[in-house]
C-alpha cells in the first residue's frame, strides 16, 4: 500500500497576525510549521510503515507551494515520511492547490491519500474534496479514526452523537480530523539525521486557473474586556447592567 | 558572521521545545516536591535520541553538533532542569569523554547502550573534601597487576542511583600528585559499591544525586581510559565541554523564568494598569532580556568553538560564568515581579529560582569560571 499525506505549510498558531495591506499577508518573521491536522495524519501513516512495513510500503508527503516550504517537507521526512513532493508553484486559493497536487500524483498510484480537514491558516476545508473529484477517487470526511491491517482497512467516522466503524475498499481519499492521533509525533535525532538524504523531488507547476480571488481581510475584534463583581454585590451587578451594558 | 540557525539545528530546537512543553510541564511541579525521580521522561528523551545527541553515528548516537545541543539543552531547561542536569551528564561529561579517549572496544561495550540512552551515565570527582580543588583525590585506584583496587568515597553524584556506568576519578600514584590520577569505567553494580541516602535538594529536586562508597571494589585494567596518569587531564577537558551543557542550562532557566514574567507582567494590574506598564517592571524585564540575550551568545560561541574543533576552555567558562550568574540574577527579579505568586510553588518560577542556584556551584563554581577566565587574561589574552 503507498499513502500519500498531503501536507500544509502555515504559520506557527502562535504567530501574531499581521498585513502588510488590505490583501497581503506579512509573512515577516514567521515561524512555518506542518499543519496541525496534516502533521496528525502523518503520525498515523508513519505509525502504519513502522508496525506493519509489509503492508505499508511506502509514505509519501506533498506540498504545493515555493521553495520556502521545503524545511516543512524536511521535517515531515524527520517524523518518518519516505519521500516528499514539492510542486512548485504560489497557488492562490484551494482549487490551485487540489488541481496541482492531482496533476502531480495523477499517475503515481496511491491506494490511500489523506487530508487534513483544514489548514489553520485559510481554513478554507476545500482541498480534500475537490482533490477525491479530480482523482475520481471515492472519498470519507469527518475521520477521526484509522486502522490498517494485513486483511483490511477500517474508518472512524464522527456522526451526530457518536461513531460510525467502516469497512472500506482502497483506492481512497480520506479528509481526516482530530482523534485520527494522539499527539503529532516529535521527530526523533535518527529522523532528522536521516532526513537529510531522504528524496524530495520538486515537479514544476501545471497551467492551471485559479477561481477565487481574496478582496480583503480583517482581523477579529478584539476581546471584550471582562469585569469581575462580587458575588455578593448585586446592586453592583444592576448597576452596571443597566448604565454601562444599558441591557434595561 | 552567520547568526541563524540551520534548518536542522531549528528541528531540534523545536522537538525539544515540543518534548518539554507537551510532556515535562505536566508533572515537574509534583516531581519536584515528591523528589521523584522522572524514569518515564528519560526513556523517552532516549527514544528521541536525546540522550546521546552529540555522539555520532557510528556509536548509535545522533551526530549532532554542539549548537543543536544547546538548542536542546535550553528548551528542556526552560521546564524542568532536573531532566536536562540528566541529559546533560550523559551526553556532554560520560559520553564525550568515552567517545574522546576511549579505546574501541571500550567505546564498543559501553558507548553504545550510553548513547542509545539505554543505559544512563555518572561523572564521579567529587569527593566530600574535593570539590573545586579536584586534585586532592583520596579516592583511591591501587594498581594490582591486572586489576585496580577502587576505594574511597565520591560525592554530589547526578544519576548516582539511576546511572548504570560510572566514570570514576582516583589516585592511583599519590606521589605522582595530579599526574597519578586515573580515570576507570566501573559498572555501577559491582561487588562493593555501596550508595549513601538521596540528597535531599533545594532544587532540581527529580534528580537523584548521592554519595556513593567504594569498598574493595575490583576493576579490570582494560577499563582504565588512556594512559596511567591520564585521569585529571581527561577530568579537566571532559568538564570543558560539561560547562556549555550546563551554561545551556542556565540559559533555559533565565529564559524560561522571563517568559513567565513577561507573560505574568502583561496580565496582573496594579495601579490601574498592567504593571508591565509600570517602568519599575519593565526595565526590570529589559536588564533581564539583555542578560538572557549576552548569555545565549556566550554559550552559541563556545557551542561553534567546539564544533569547529577551536579551543573553547575559556569561552564555555565564560559562558557558564555569564549563564549561571544570569539564571540567578533573573529568577530572582522573575519572583519579584511576580510578589507573592512569585513565592508559591504553583507558579514554577521559586522553583526556577532554587533550581539557578545549583548552575552557579556544579560543574565548577562561578569563582573557578573567574580562575580559568583570570588565567587565560594571563596568559593567552595579553
Amino acid at each position: 500500500m503507498k499513502i500519500l499525506v498531503c501536507v500544509s505549510n502555515v504559520p506557527d498558531t502562535t504567530t501574531k497576525v499581521r498585513f502588510s495591506d488590505a490583501k497581503t499577508f506579512d509573512s515577516t518573521g514567521v515561524q512555518w510549521i506542518i499543519n496541525p491536522w496534516d502533521e496528525l495524519s502523518l503520525t498515523r501513516a508513519v505509525e502504519f510503515r513502522e508496525s506493519i512495513p509489509a503492508v505499508v510500503e511506502k509514505v509519501t508527503v506533498i506540498n504545493v507551494g515555493p521553495a520556502l516550504t521545503e524545511a516543512t517537507l524536511r521535517k515531515a521526512l524527520a517524523i518518518g515520511a519516505d519521500d516528499a513532493i514539492r510542486v512548485n508553484a504560489d497557488p492562490k486559493d484551494a482549487f490551485a492547490v487540489a488541481f496541482q497536487i492531482a496533476e502531480a500524483v495523477r499517475n503515481d498510484g496511491y491506494d490511500l491519500i489523506l487530508c487534513g480537514i483544514e489548514s489553520s491558516d485559510y481554513n478554507g476545508s476545500a482541498v480534500g474534496g475537490m482533490l477525491a473529484e479530480l482523482l475520481d477517487m471515492p472519498n470519507l470526511s469527518a475521520v477521526s479514526g484509522l486502522n490498517i491491517t494485513a486483511a483490511d482497512v477500517m474508518v472512524d467516522r464522527d456522526i451526530d452523537g457518536g461513531k460510525e466503524v467502516l469497512k472500506v475498499q482502497l483506492p481512497l481519499l480520506l479528509v481526516v480530523q482530530k482523534g485520527i492521533a494522539k499527539d503529532a509525533r516529535i521527530p526523533s535525532m535518527r529522523g532528522i539525521m536521516t532526513a537529510r538524504t531522504k528524496p524530495l523531488v520538486v515537479k514544476e507547476a501545471v497551467a492551471g486557473d485559479t477561481y477565487a480571488e481574496i478582496v480583503g481581510f480583517d482581523l477579529p475584534q478584539a476581546k471584550a474586556k471582562c469585569k469581575m463583581i462580587d458575588a455578593e454585590n448585586l446592586a453592583e451587578l444592576a448597576r452596571v447592567m443597566h448604565e454601562e451594558i444599558k441591557a434595561f | 558572521m552567520e547568526f541563524a540557525y540551520t534548518e536542522e539545528q531549528k528541528m531540534i530546537q523545536q522537538a525539544a521545545r515540543d518534548y518539554a512543553q507537551r510532556e515535562l510541564i505536566k508533572d515537574v511541579l509534583e516531581r519536584d516536591a515528591k523528589a521523584e525521580y522522572p524514569t518515564h521522561h528519560v526513556k523517552a528523551l532516549a527514544e528521541l535520541g536525546f540522550m546521546g545527541m552529540l555522539v555520532d553515528p557510528k556509536w548509535d548516537g545522533g551526530g549532532m553538533d554542539t549548537v543543536s545541543y544547546v538548542l536542546a539543552m535550553e528548551e528542556i531547561s526552560k521546564i524542568d532542569s532536573s531532566v536536562s542536569v540528566i541529559m546533560s551528564v550523559n551526553n556532554s561529561l560520560v559520553c564525550y569523554g568515552i567517545e574522546s579517549y576511549g579505546t574501541e572496544e571500550q567505546k564498543e561495550k559501553w558507548l553504545k547502550p550510553l548513547a542509545r540512552g539505554e543505559k544512563i551515565g555518572a561523572f564521579l570527582l567529587s569527593e566530600p573534601e574535593a570539590g573545586s580543588d579536584a586534585t586532592s583525590q583520596r579516592t583511591t585506584a591501587e594498581d594490582k597487576g591486572d586489576h585496580y583496587l577502587l576505594n574511597g568515597t565520591k560525592n554530589w553524584i547526578t544519576n548516582g542511583n539511576s546511572a548504570s556506568t560510572y566514570l570514576v576519578i582516583a589516585q592511583t600514584n599519590p606521589e605522582k600528585g595530579h599526574k597519578g590520577i586515573n580515570v576507570l569505567l566501573v559498572d555501577r553494580h559491582a561487588p562493593g559499591i555501596s550508595l549513601g541516602p538521596h540528597e535531599d535538594k533545594m532544587g532540581m529536586r527529580s534528580s537523584d544525586t548521592h554519595s556513593v562508597m567504594f569498598n574493595d571494589v575490583i576493576v579490570p585494567k582494560e577499563n582504565r581510559i588512556g594512559e596511567d596518569g591520564f585521569g585529571f587531564k581527561f577530568a579537566m577537558k571532559t568538564l570543558e565541554g560539561g560547562r556549555i551543557g550546563i551554561a545551556a542550562q542556565a540559559l533555559g532557566i533565565a529564559q524560561g523564568a522571563f517568559e513567565r514574567a513577561v507573560k505574568y507582567s502583561k496580565e496582573r494590574k496594579a495601579f490601574g494598569t498592567e504593571i508591565f506598564n509600570h517602568q519599575s517592571v519593565a526595565f526590570k524585564l529589559a536588564e533581564m532580556h539583555t542578560r538572557i540575550e549576552a548569555a545565549r551568545l556566550f554559550c552559541l560561541k563556545a557551542a561553534w568553538l567546539k564544533d569547529q574543533h577551536q579551543p573553547y576552555g575559556t569561552a564555555s567558562a565564560i559562558a557558564k560564568y555569564w549563564a549561571a550568574e544570569t539564571a540567578m540574577y533573573v529568577t530572582t527579579e522573575a519572583v519579584q515581579i511576580h510578589g507573592g505568586y512569585g513565592y508559591v510553588r504553583e507558579y514554577h518560577v521559586e522553583r526556577l529560582m532554587r533550581e539557578a542556584k545549583l548552575t552557579q556551584i556544579y560543574e565548577g563554581t562561578s569563582e573557578i569560571q573567574q580562575v580559568i577566565i583570570s588565567r587565560a587574561i594571563f596568559n593567552e589574552v595579553y
